[in-house]
């Protein structure tokens, strides 16, 4: 051979049972080349980038290192080939300081030498232009330090390939540009740098190639300069797909949802919302934007009844009928009234979805309780699945499959379709479309603007910004608990919101 | 070329079709059986004989019948009770205060009402005394649980001991027949059940219990509301159940089955009560829900075949002089191996082969 490529996929099969997650691929990448892995979920990138990390083993074919035959059975013999993978969730030691977490697990001689660590650690921090503090506690952390710990966790064992999955996804604006920053510092440093992702402007900013997988199968490998976002989306996807949002003018918006002074604490007595005040229409999209725990989650949890504010009101007013206070009702109360809630956890599972029920039984936690007698009624159940399962394409054996079986995308499905069809007068997401492929997505999208214009009260809560910009009407902005501002999303711009999600911490908020 | 595949390779096995899991189980069924030839060879035995010899001794004649079925009646009872609590994540393992509750219950109607009192609202009030005594022993932990988040498991493993001491002490106090006998005397002739086909009639209600738990667990609400609260307590919540009210009333009814096992223990088959009542049928029990995947027709059949085992092992021993305790051996290979066999459900193994060895 020639030529030398730093990874080499030859013919890489890779079966679950009766589903081939990955078919004959074939895919190479070179030194100083950062390369993006584009496909829908369930396309096989993770299943193919677990088995360079030594989670999976191939069923079929060998992957070649630097040209020679490698076989990497365990995380432990990828760190031997030099191959790194900072994974979506983090896996860090919360009470251990950064440094301690770096050289957690590897076996060095003799006693655990603090000052060569942080010298040694300080030195790559500043060969890639990160900025880290070695003796800072992770749990002080914030989530971009987190990354940055876990980067350079896999940079202190030589890794010269490093796999990043989804690493923007719990980012600000800013914090991105840092990322990239270091990531074209490890490229100029000869590393070879694979990055999953599903957003299409990212792999146009950072990547010099893309590979799109489509349904195991690897599509094409091009320069990303040579490519259009469309064609990308064409590649993914195997077909044409529209890839605007139909944002149309909020018309006769009325107030449906006041909130006034809202105070929450968890149960350790912490404040999760601060004075949270706000108005939500009816006919217009609200987008909340903020860092991962900035109180989103809590903020939905409480309109839906779920948890008690130690102060405030919330007033809903549904169409044609008089205000009610909402604090103090039931779960179940609010649910009746109208107020929908698909909240969609890291878990994807954890609230709203039964994981070992099918669709049916799933749908039955909306009607389990509506007719009187001991006998539950699933014939209304079944036919709300049988529509979900048409109308949205899921994709799943039966309706009466476990959905915790369901790819991501299709779980995700089956929870907004739900809360959709109960035709709410407001209805909650959070992360709706989180982990879920540009097509799904947009039928997501789509769902909840047809919702809005049905004079539903839309609450978004969203990761990506450019989303956000393109879907809501306003975008209220959430930092530490509270409100740092809500503006029009017409006119707002990503380095606005941006400096939005952070401008407490300049304040000395926490 | 130099490749080192693992030579056994696990791997999940997710989608394994219904006839295949039983073949498994079946399997694993049969692997457990030949494991007792070795025990039985190890004891000097013929292990077809001796088999044979179980068989005969707990199906063969009609006595033998009878005796099984008494043993297996509470067995299932209380493994019926105990699946209600399991399907809900509830860690119930006090089936076996429950019982002595639920026979103490019973007890205290037939000495102080046995001489007074015609047969049938006799036998009726000590039912209902059984079954209230179970599930207030039952409720005790749940209620902890739903207002403290209590541990269960420790709650409901100490009662039965508080259990049993309570017995223990009327026994030999209050409820004492001839001084210093530490004996309850026998219950009148109106305090016991009367027996159907020559066994205490409690079976019956038994295997009605079993179609009634079935359609319970699978067609009620209330069944529903245990399933969806078993597999996560946020999306129970999130539906609007009341997730205390639920566990409560859940443990109530488990710990009243429960009662019910005991009023039968009691009045069926001891005709009087004393501390070691329940004999660890509470604890067998719990195996058998979970032999039986939670599933109430699979637990009458597990329960048969433990009581097969048991009754087979004591007419063993009178035919061949192998001890009894060879059954409990049998039992634990058994458990082992259907148990063990879920690891082939859920994962399936690779061997290396030569077409990637090469």
């Amino acid at each position: 051979m020639e030529n030398v490529h730093a990874v080499e996929f030859v013919g890489i099969t890779k079966r679950f049972g009766s589903v081939v997650a990955n078919n004959n691929v074939n895919l190479y990448l070179d030194k100083g080349v950062v390369m993006s892995l584009l496909g829908e979920n369930g396309s096989g990138k993770t299943t193919l980038m677990n088995m360079l990390a030594g989670i999976y083993y191939p069923d079929e074919g060998h992957l070649l290192i630097d040209g020679k035959l490698a076989s990497i059975k365990s995380p432990k013999d990828a760190f031997a080939y030099k191959i790194g993978m900072i994974h979506q969730h983090f896996k860090l030691v919360d009470v251990f300081t950064a440094a301690e977490n770096i050289v957690l697990g590897l076996d060095e001689e003799g006693k655990l030498d603090r000052k060569s660590i942080n010298k040694k650690v300080a030195e790559i921090a500043k060969k890639y232009g990160f900025d880290i503090d070695p003796n800072k506690k992770v749990y002080e952390m914030s989530v971009s330090e987190k990354q940055t710990v876990e980067i350079i966790k896999v940079l202190y064992r030589g890794a010269d390939i490093l796999i990043l999955d989804e690493p923007t996804a719990v980012l600000t604006p800013q914090e991105t540009k840092k990322l990239f920053d270091v990531i074209r510092a490890m490229r100029n440093d000869n590393k070879s740098i694979i990055i999953i992702t599903h957003k299409l402007n990212e792999v146009k900013e950072i990547s010099d190639v893309v590979a799109i997988m489509r349904k195991g199968e690897h599509i094409a490998t091009v320069r990303t300069s040579e490519v259009s976002e469309q064609q990308m989306t064409e590649m993914m996807v195997g077909r044409t797909v529209e890839l605007n949002i139909n944002r149309t003018e909020p018309k006769n918006i009325k107030p449906r949802l006041t909130l006034a002074n809202i105070t929450v604490r968890d149960s350790e007595g912490l404040k999760k919302l601060d004075d949270v005040g706000f108005v939500a229409y009816g006919g217009e999209i609200l987008g909340i934007a903020g860092i991962a725990g900035s109180g989103q989650k809590e903020l939905l949890e409480t309109i839906a009844g779920l948890r008690r504010p130690e102060s405030g009101s919330i007033i809903y007013t549904p169409d044609g009928e008089k205000p009610s206070e909402l604090v103090g009702k039931t779960p179940m109360e609010i649910k009746n009234a109208g107020v929908a809630l698909a909240f969609v956890p890291e878990d994807r599972l954890g609230m709203g979805l039964v994981g070992g029920m099918g669709m049916t039984d799933n749908m039955l936690l909306r009607y389990w309780n509506k007719k009187k007698g001991i006998v539950v009624d699933k014939s209304e159940s079944k036919q709300l699945a049988e529509n979900i399962y048409k109308e949205l394409e899921v994709v799943t054996p039966s309706i009466d499959y476990p959905v915790r079986k369901l790819s991501g995308g299709n779980v995700q499905k089956v929870l907004v379709g739900r809360e959709i069809a109960s035709s709410p007068s407001v209805l909650m997401s959070a992360y709706a479309v989180r982990g879920l492929d540009i097509n799904t997505s947009y039928t997501i999208y789509d769902l909840m603007s047809k919702q809005k214009e049905m004079g539903t009260a839309v609450i978004f809560v969203g990761e990506d910004l450019d989303v956000l910009l393109a879907l809501a009407d306003r975008i209220m902005v959430m930092c530490d608990g509270k409100i740092s501002g809500i503006v029009d999303a017409r006119t707002a711009t990503k380095e606005e919101i941006g400096r939005m999600m952070t401008s407490l911490d300049n304040e000395g908020g926490r | 070329m130099e490749e080192k595949t693992p030579l056994i390779r696990v791997v999940k096995n997710e989608n394994l079709s219904k006839t295949k899991i039983w073949c498994i189980r079946l399997s694993a069924f049969v692997v457990a059986i030949l494991l007792g030839c070795l025990i039985f060879v190890i004891c000097g035995a013929n292990p077809i004989a001796a088999y044979g010899e179980i068989i005969k001794g707990a199906i063969g004649k009609s006595t033998g019948i009878k005796q099984t079925i008494k043993i297996a009646t509470p067995l299932l009872g209380a493994a019926l009770a105990l699946g209600l609590c399991f399907k809900m994540k509830y860690w119930n393992c006090g089936a076996e205060g429950q019982i002595t509750m639920g026979a103490l219950g019973a007890a205290f109607f037939a000495i102080n009402f046995g001489t007074k009192l015609p047969s049938i609202p006799l036998l009726l009030l000590m039912c209902v005394g059984g079954v209230v005594c179970g599930a207030v022993w039952g409720l005790i932990p749940a209620l902890f649980k739903s207002r403290w988040n209590t541990n269960e498991t420790l709650f409901t493993l100490m009662l039965n001991y508080i259990a049993i001491g309570i017995v223990a002490w009327l026994q030999g106090g209050p409820w004492e027949g001839k001084p210093g006998s530490q004996i309850v005397p026998n219950f009148p002739k109106a305090a016991v059940l009367p027996k159907v086909m020559g066994i205490q009639c409690g079976w019956i209600l038994i295997i009605l219990l079993v179609f009634v738990m079935f359609f319970y667990m699978n067609f009620t609400k209330q069944g529903y509301e245990i399933a969806v609260l078993g597999e996560s307590e946020n999306t129970a919540r999130y539906a609007g159940m009341n997730v205390g009210k639920v566990i409560i009333r859940t443990a109530a009814i488990s710990g009243g089955i429960c009662g019910l096992v005991g009023f039968m223990v009691a009045s069926g088959v001891n005709q009087t009560i004393y501390s070691g009542i329940a004999g660890g049928v509470g604890f067998t029990a719990i195996t058998v829900a979970w032999l039986a995947q939670l599933n109430p027709f699979a637990m009458t059949v597990i329960a048969f075949l433990l009581a097969v085992l048991s009754k087979g092992s004591s007419a063993l021993q009178t035919a061949m002089g192998v001890p009894s305790s060879v059954s409990e051996i049998i039992k634990g290979i058994l458990l082992l191996c259907l148990l063990g066999c879920e690891f082939f459900i859920n994962y399936k193994m690779i061997l290396r082969s030569k077409k990637e060895a090469k």
